[in-house]
């Protein structure tokens, strides 16, 4: 986050990191108010930035909470209600702290063809919880996706903003101790 | 060429020459393999040239309705009276479809050549790449593509030292299917929910931000180059008449060599599943294909003999869609299918029609009763008639996309439901 970001992509960045403070502020640094000015440049008016910036919020915080939801509204000039409007409308905002490693199984058609529910199985197995909770330690984050545009690589997983292909449920312990450092942390 | 298998019969190769070329992503390996001389090409041409080349070559859009791109293009206003703008919509999500990711991935300039050839046809000034947000990997890559081609003089003040300027931003979307919807796109990119809304008036007329606006496919806006370099007699070297060119075919399911095939339009879609993909694993038969992705009716192992046109496989009573067949063999079993279809429409369903919203979630609820074997006989009666509520009643055609796989797996796989349904206990005669 430190880069400078060409402005023609600097409301396009992954938001979906394991790297993140949720108590970093938002727009109180010039890091941070640059960026605001080179997203808020793309488009004709404020409100287009709010996809942008709920983004954003996300990639430093891990989810957005109603008080982020706020300093948004507030810097596009819109209401809170509306923000919330719009934030409780796409599945990929965080409305509530996540997983360290948010990981989310494709089920749908072609990947359920090729044996997905077995993979979806085996993960919420080995990580120990249900599907859309959180492990107590905050690690892991389970979810049953929609189809994630990679069908032909059944069975399709993606975490957090990496791609895993062809995952089967033999794959899924090799693939989970790739995710944290040897201690596990 | 495809990906990830090879297709070793002599094809073309527009769109996918360099997937699995790592180096084709950087703008120096762009450049060596002729990358941007289109773009040379093109801001020498008026903006109408590039529409008569585009509408002669027959380009047909590559969403999933297949209307023609050339005359698409040629609906925005000759005089602009105001800001222009053209989307690029990669917000690619149908089940089944995973052309534009690869697309991205391995030729992002190609996909920026052709928005910017495109948005010098329809006057426009601005370009948005609108990404699903899942996206992420490709979104590096493309922003990366991006960054270097304003770098180059390719975008920014003065395309190609040509005078004439254009913008592009790549703007992410967050997990909404009907994002992908051309009017939901816009609602979205506004900074809304991703609501369609209904046409007229269209956004040739008022899109984005109230100004003409284009909305175009990344396989669309991928295969302008390349027509625009060689002409359109070129591209009508392939495919048929009403359907010229050569297409991305993405295949999954129960398939030997799944993966994405750049294929002429019109091959049989049965040496497509058989031949091109080594049809289903061990050696397994056939049961039932959706030709064009998740929301095109059912073709069963007998009606594979159609043509892959947009005219041949709605000829067979199915459609093109996105060219993504997804391939059910014998040991699928077509009632879980086709819950699992229905409930990714009811999850999708942006909830402003109330036969859509309601009519998705009770269709995915009767089939998982039907799949647990708690259905009763009359609950086809109920399917069918959820059919036509559900059929050309709401804003956009998300209602629509059940239908088509439902009805179609109700007429020709009734025994598959009626045998679940024998098994429940409770069965009301
Ligand atoms: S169905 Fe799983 S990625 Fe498309």
């Amino acid at each position: 986050m430190s880069r400078r970001l060409h402005p023609a992509v600097a409301g396009a960045q992954p938001f979906q990191l394991a790297e993140r403070d949720p108590d970093a502020p938002l727009f109180d640094s010039e890091e941070s108010r640059e960026r605001l000015e080179a997203i808020l440049s793309r488009y004709p008016n404020k409100r287009a930035a709010l996809l942008p910036l709920l983004g954003y919020a996300q990639e430093i915080h891990g989810w957005i909470s109603t008080g982020d939801m706020e300093e948004i509204a507030e810097v596009l000039e819109l209401t809170p209600a509306y923000v919330w409007s719009v934030a409780s409308f796409y599945t990929m905002y965080n409305k509530h702290p996540a997983g360290r490693h948010m990981i989310q199984v494709c089920t749908n058609i072609s990947c359920h063809l090729n044996g997905a529910p077995r993979v979806l199985e085996e993960f919420l197995e080995q990580t120990g919880t249900v599907e859309g909770e959180t492990t107590q330690d905050g690690r892991f984050t389970v979810l049953e996706a929609e189809c994630l545009g990679a069908c032909g690589f059944a069975t399709a997983v993606q975490i957090n903003d990496e791609y895993h292909e062809n995952v089967t449920p033999e794959k899924v312990a090799e693939i989970l101790a790739s995710l944290d450092g040897p201690q596990g942390v | 060429m495809a990906y990830p298998y090879r297709d070793d019969r002599e094809t073309t190769t527009i769109l996918s020459r360099h997937m699995g070329e790592p180096e084709a992503r950087s703008l120096n390996g762009w450049l060596e393999r002729g990358g941007y001389e289109a773009l040379r090409k093109a801001v020498a041409m008026e903006p109408d040239e590039i529409t008569d080349v585009v509408k002669e070559s027959g380009l047909r859009g590559r969403g999933g309705a297949g209307f023609p791109t050339g005359m698409k293009w040629s609906f925005m206003p000759s005089e602009p009276s105001g800001p222009h703008y053209l989307c690029a919509n990669a917000d690619e999500s149908e089940p089944g479809a995973f052309k534009d990711r690869e697309i991205m991935r391995w030729t992002p300039h190609l996909l920026i050549e052709g928005c910017i050839i495109a948005a010098r046809a329809i006057r426009a000034q601005h370009v948005y790449i609108y990404v699903r947000g899942e996206f992420f990997p490709v979104i590096r890559i493309l922003n990366q593509a991006v960054v270097e081609a304003y770098e180059a003089g390719y975008l920014g003040e003065s395309v190609c030292e040509s005078g004439w300027g254009c913008d592009l931003t790549v703007h992410i979307g967050a997990g909404a299917y009907i994002a992908g919807e051309e009017t939901g796109l816009m609602s979205s990119l506004m900074g809304g929910r991703a609501e369609p809304w209904m046409k007229p008036p269209f956004p040739a007329q008022r899109g984005v931000f109230g100004a003409p606006t284009t909305v175009n496919n990344v396989e669309t806006l991928a295969s302008v180059p390349g027509i625009v370099m060689n002409g359109s007699a070129w591209y009508r070297g392939w495919g048929s008449e009403k359907s010229p060119g050569t297409k991305m075919w993405c295949c999954s399911g129960n398939l030997t060599k799944p993966g994405n095939y750049e294929l002429e339009l019109g091959l049989p879609l049965r040496e497509i599943i058989d031949e091109v993909c080594g049809g289903p694993p061990e050696g397994r038969k056939v049961k039932a294909v959706l030709p064009g992705g998740s929301s095109t009716a059912f073709l069963t192992a007998d009606e594979l003999d159609c043509v892959t046109t947009y005219e041949g496989l709605q000829e067979a009573g199915s459609a093109l869609g996105t060219a993504s067949p997804i391939v059910l063999d014998e040991t699928a079993e077509i009632v879980p299918a086709m819950r699992r279809i229905a409930q990714f429409y009811a999850h999708e369903s942006c909830g402003q029609c109330v036969q859509c919203r309601e009519g998705t979630a009770w269709i995915t609820k009767i089939l998982r009763r039907i799949e647990e074997g708690d259905g009763e006989p009359r609950d086809l009666e109920t399917l069918y008639d959820l059919c036509d509520q559900l059929t050309g009643r709401t804003i956009c055609v998300l209602a629509d996309s059940v239908v088509f796989p439902l009805r179609s797996s109700l007429d020709k796989f009734r025994h598959e439901y009626e045998a679940l349904m024998r098994r429940s206990p409770t069965v009301a005669t």
